[in-house]
């Protein structure tokens, strides 16, 4: 049986950490490609790697962290943020990733999803996706709005019509991430989570809000999520992987077992 | 040294960086004669079986994948490269190399639940002994994304199988080719083992071919 998975994300910015992260065993402080094996040695079972680089230059600079991270790190993981073209996201496959990332630019440019999926597969195109609680109009009929640039712009784009339109378009998968619960540590926002899991057959990635393991546990099941996504969790240490993995496996869920330590 | 079969089926250097982890080396060709004349072959990919059938047969593979097999060169076969080995495939309507007589099939419609691609990690239940299966656990899991099975004509031949709304074959074998649908590159320590495994692997001897 598929097992729900646990995966992570690693803001990077021009190479390094953008965020505080909490190392075990630290050999090179802020290095994403430390980190990123430290999850994957713990039993993760995804990785997300987003860049937040500003500059044209750390283009260059993320494509060899990618290419460090696949050289030590042997599970699936996706790169977003950033990426505007299907010449982008052919850099990044070819650095060794297995999955791409689209936000704002899939919303800009809807098309962009279909030319990736030709591209590379349907399985290597995800689609992020930032909403946003909003007064139910007739444009908004979900009451869950589109927003990009971390929510400051509303883009009057109803969330499960947008999902919908970017599974028809390619999307293989899709990363449902709340910007209301986003930061707040007190769970994911399971209506959304459940309503676009729902309206589409791909899998679909509860993200923004975990901060307890109940909270991933309510994502999988009531949420109807495929996966969850977690950061603060485990960057700051409150949390390990093994510690969520066993909580939510003793709850009866089918997750993948960590190595033995 | 083991010879990455090249055949812009997804990116082949994934495996060649999970062999190095464990100290084996390869290279990546994608020339016929490399292949046929190699000590051991890695056959990988990812893509649609119609495309990816194009690309071998442009570039002579085809045969010397053949040629490889018949002169009892180990062959491992991943995910698009295991169902290329066998007769044909329901995607495109793709006629296949036939190393292995077979079909490959797409999912039948499943539970709302059980999505296609079959995309994640999920366990592969051993049901006979092998080499490269040694030593790995009951409670497995390796990582698989694919929308088609694999379905070996021989039931003898199967070494493993996997449940996603039906009961799949996951590994088979025929003599020194070896084929695995999940992704050992992919499937952290567990599969890297496997691909140590299949480095060490010495098949019996092949049975005269028939002609």
């Amino acid at each position: 049986m598929l097992t729900k998975r646990v995966i992570s994300c690693l803001d990077v910015r021009d190479g390094k950490l953008a965020k505080s992260v909490k190392f075990v065993d630290t050999k090179d402080i802020g290095d994403p490609v430390e980190k990123a094996r430290e999850y994957y040695e713990a039993g993760l079972d995804e990785l997300v790697f987003y860049d937040i680089t500003a500059s044209h230059e750390g283009r260059g600079i993320m494509l060899d962290v990618v290419r460090r991270v696949a050289e030590q790190v042997f599970i699936p993981f996706s790169v977003g943020g950033g990426l505007r073209s299907v010449s982008d996201a052919g850099q990044v496959l070819e650095a060794g990733a297995e999955k791409v990332n689209y936000n704002s630019a899939a919303v800009k440019r809807p098309e962009l999803l279909e030319e990736a999926a030709r591209a590379f597969g349907a399985q290597c195109v995800v689609l992020s996706m930032d909403v946003m609680r909003a007064p139910v109009t007739p444009e908004l009929p979900s009451g869950f709005e589109v927003v990009i640039h971390g929510g400051r712009l509303r883009q009057g784009l109803d969330a499960i019509t947008w999902a919908r339109r970017a599974e028809s378009l390619g999307a293989g998968e899709i990363v449902v991430n709340s910007i209301d619960a986003d930061g707040t540590r007190e769970g994911y926002d399971i209506e959304i989570t459940r309503r676009i899991a729902d309206a589409v057959s791909v899998p679909v990635i509860a993200s923004g809000g975990g901060g307890e393991n109940q909270h991933l546990y309510d994502a999988l099941t009531a949420g109807h999520a495929d996966a969850a996504l977690v950061a603060s969790m485990l960057h700051y240490g409150s949390h390990t992987v093994a510690g969520i993995k066993a909580y939510l496996s003793g709850r009866g869920l089918p997750i993948r077992k960590p190595p033995a330590a | 040294m083991i010879t990455i079969v090249d055949y812009n089926a997804g990116n082949p250097t994934s495996v060649k960086r999970a062999l190095a982890s464990v100290g084996v080396e390869s290279v990546i060709s994608p020339s016929a004669d490399v292949v046929r004349d190699a000590e051991r072959i890695i056959f990988p990919g990812v893509g649609h079986a119609r495309a990816t059938m194009a690309v071998l047969i442009e570039r002579g593979l085809d045969r010397a994948l053949s040629d490889a097999f018949a002169r009892g060169t180990p062959i491992l076969g991943i995910c698009v490269g295991a169902q290329l080995s066998l007769s044909h495939s329901e995607e495109g309507d793709t006629p296949c190399l036939g190393l292995v007589p077979g079909t490959v099939r797409r999912f039948p419609e499943l539970a709302k639940e059980l999505k296609v691609p079959h995309m994640g990690w999920n366990r592969v239940r051993v049901t006979r002994q092998h080499p490269l299966f040694e030593g790995v656990p009951d409670d497995n899991e390796f990582y698989f994304v694919h929308s088609y099975y694999l379905a070996p004509a021989d039931g003898q031949r199967v070494l493993a199988t996997t449940q996603h709304g039906i009961e799949f074959v996951s590994a088979f074998e025929i003599d020194n080719f070896a084929a695995v649908q999940f992704h050992p590159e992919k499937s952290g320590p567990l599969g890297i083992d496997i691909l140590a495994r299949f480095a060490r692997w010495q098949p019996a001897a092949r049975k005269a071919p028939a002609c």
